[in-house]
């Protein structure tokens, strides 16, 4: 019978509507599926932005929260630990290492954590992959800095810079420590969670700052020695919170309960993982709207191509009646329009994978930088696929109505148009 | 093949009940024979070629195209003979405007194999035999849109088309009446001498009387048609 190649010809005929509707299409595809990938993407960045930590303690509030200011660097804690719990816990027997961090002052609007030189041994993110350094090293004296791959690039910096660090955390601060000039000793390879956009100095410094600026003014002595970061009177009395690592992962939920019900003090741990999924509930609402709206879009651009389909329908009677005088059954008319649809549907949707993944190959390194956000570019998942399958399908479901209209005219009309 | 092309008796058909559009007492036409059909408009003229065609059911009576009898037969066998065996030339618009002029006329193959066999091993080669017999054999025309030749030419491809895959039975409604008188005379004989090389039976329905002399036999569709279907509706 040949009705496709007929079909073709015919939207062919009318290509300037058949085009603008593939285009509708293709545009709602690529809003689809680049919902999808953001999604896919972000889920997976946030769930890779810290592995390998088995605890993560802090005064007590709530998990999410502790989360939030403790590896995504969002908010504030409303209180700190004490350094006498964190060394307790650190000292146990169970506990592999510690990661104390110490967090509130900000560089150029990004977050400044005062650490120890084992989080750059131990921290680990993604698949356990622990910090690297594109240049440099960790810091070894008071004044050294190590900063995130953002900062370097945002702020153009470079090893052996100097930076001054604010108290607070605005981009502008009045109040600049500026008597205490940082030296970039190193920069970290780019991870693509908040550690990029962190600048870590040693828990000495912060204590070092604070000092000086609890007092009436600068004292033009301290600083001055770098060699003196380890002295005794720069530990701090408190943190904001530590990482936790335990020798065996069995110990975990009792090293919990211990910490949740340790009297001489109220603290909180959480185990990351459990936390970063209750975040992500929160978070994915959001984007669980977002692909319902997308899905909404593709709707309309199918919606879009009915009422295209129908408004032809009217000045296609003519082309229905002699496709009957030379023999088409009104069946062939059904499956005419049926084919036109399906062909709107499969074009408009393989100019939208080919839209998204140029847009893809195009936005990506800007995603990247801007984000953190990795977008792969490769094969289509099983996922698109079904999402390609799925919109085709429902086109052809779509075509129906005006396949029916044509149908139902072509047996009204027969060979001469009544209307 | 004793059969008449179309055999017509005590047919009725009413759009609406009670107000017959069609009552033939009896229309006999035989094979090979060139019948012309008078019928102005309004004489129920669009739906005798309906039923004739097998679009429109026969509602009472009996209707027999070719042999065979259309009362018995399901809308989709009516569909399949007419694609087999019917060729139909219009007033005007006969041909897809998104075709060129030789898919126009192999068009008729798509919807039947039998057509498609009887046209021979080579479809567009037969197609281009019969424009050329038509006098549209330049190359250069059959890859044409149809949008760019003149009304006399497109009914010629629309014949062309008609008599692929020669059917038995021509059914032109008014093909003349958007030509010149010029045109129409040439269009008629290439049309005659077509259905005469394919002893095709030709039923020829026009107005304009002048025609008739040119035909077998002359026929008035108000004299075979008892109903009166202006006259109902008035």
């Amino acid at each position: 019978m040949r009705l496709l190649p007929l079909a073709a010809r015919s939207l062919w005929n009318r290509r300037v509507a058949a085009l603008l509707t593939v285009f509708t299409i293709a545009v709602s595809v690529t809003l689809l599926l680049g919902v999808q990938k953001l999604r896919t993407e972000a889920r997976n960045s946030f769930a890779s932005t810290i592995s390998g930590t088995d605890l993560i303690v802090g005064a007590r509030s709530g998990p999410v929260n502790l989360l939030l200011y403790s590896v995504f660097r969002v908010g504030d804690a409303t209180a700190n630990v004490s350094w006498q719990s964190y060394e307790m816990v650190a000292r146990h027997p169970d506990v592999a290492w510690t990661i104390p961090i110490s967090l509130g002052d900000s560089h150029r609007g990004f977050r400044v954590m005062g650490t120890s030189s084992a989080y750059f041994e131990h921290y680990r993110y993604g698949a356990r992959r622990s910090l690297g350094f594109s240049a440099g090293g960790p810091f070894a004296e008071l004044h050294d800095a190590v900063i995130g791959a953002e900062v370097a690039r945002a702020l153009g910096y470079r090893l052996d810079d100097r930076i001054t660090i604010a108290h607070g955390l605005g981009e502008v601060s009045f109040v600049e420590h500026d008597d205490h000039p940082f030296r970039i000793v190193g920069i970290l390879e780019r991870t693509g969670t908040p550690v990029d956009r962190t600048v870590h100095v040693s828990l000495e410094a912060i204590t070092a700052i604070h000092e000086d600026w609890q007092g009436v003014g600068p004292t033009p002595a301290i600083g001055a020695r770098p060699g003196e970061a380890a002295a005794p009177n720069l530990t701090p009395a408190s943190i904001t919170a530590f990482m936790v690592g335990l020798q065996s992962r069995a110990a975990v939920f009792q090293m919990q309960r211990a910490l949740n019900d340790y009297r001489g003090e109220p603290l909180l741990a959480i185990m990351p993982g459990v936390a970063l999924q209750q975040l992500w509930q929160l978070v994915g609402l959001a984007d669980t709207a977002l692909l319902l709206v997308a899905a909404c879009v593709v709707l309309a651009g199918l919606l879009g191509m009915v009422t295209a389909l129908l408004t032809s329908l009217n000045e296609r009677r003519r082309e229905m009646a002699i496709l009957r005088a030379v023999g088409a059954r009104p069946l062939h008319v059904f499956l005419l329009l049926e084919f036109e649809s399906a062909l709107l549907a499969a074009a408009g949707v393989l100019t939208g994978f080919a839209l998204t993944w140029t847009t893809l190959a195009l936005a990506g390194p800007l995603l990247e930088r801007q984000f953190g956000l990795f977008m792969e570019v490769g094969a289509p998942t099983g996922y698109d696929l079904a999402i390609a399958a799925a919109v085709v399908a429902a086109g052809v479901l779509a075509g129906l109505l005006p396949a029916w209209r044509a149908y139902r005219n072509s047996l009204a009309d027969g060979l001469s148009i009544r209307l | 093949m004793t059969e008449p092309a179309i055999d017509i008796t005590a047919l009725r058909f009413a759009w609406t009940p009670g107000r017959p559009v069609l009552d033939v007492p009896s229309l006999v036409i035989g094979r090979g024979e060139r019948v012309f059909l008078r019928g102005p408009s309004g004489s129920g003229k669009s739906t005798l070629l309906g039923v004739i065609g097998g679009v429109l059911p026969p509602q009472a009576g009996r209707v027999a195209v070719l042999g065979a009898d259309l009362g018995q037969l399901s809308a989709a066998r009516r569909d399949a003979l007419r694609a087999d065996r019917i060729g139909f030339v219009f007033q005007m618009f006969n041909l897809l405007p998104y075709l060129s002029v030789l898919d126009n006329v192999t068009l008729a193959a798509r919807f039947s194999p039998r057509r498609r066999e009887r046209a021979g091993p080579d479809l567009e080669g037969a197609a281009s035999r019969l424009l050329g017999a038509l006098g549209l054999g330049q190359s250069a025309m059959l890859g044409r849109s149809v949008a760019e030749l003149s009304i006399g030419q497109q009914q010629r491809v629309a014949v062309a088309r008609a008599l692929l895959g020669a059917p038995e039975l021509l059914i032109a409604d008014e093909p003349t009446s958007a030509l010149d008188s010029d045109t129409r005379e040439a269009f008629l004989s290439l049309l005659m001498q077509e259905c005469a090389a394919g002893g095709t039976t030709l039923l020829f329905v026009s107005h304009d009387t002048s025609l008739g002399r040119l035909f077998d036999r002359e026929l008035s569709l108000p004299d075979i048609n008892r109903a009166r279907p202006e006259a109902e509706a008035a």
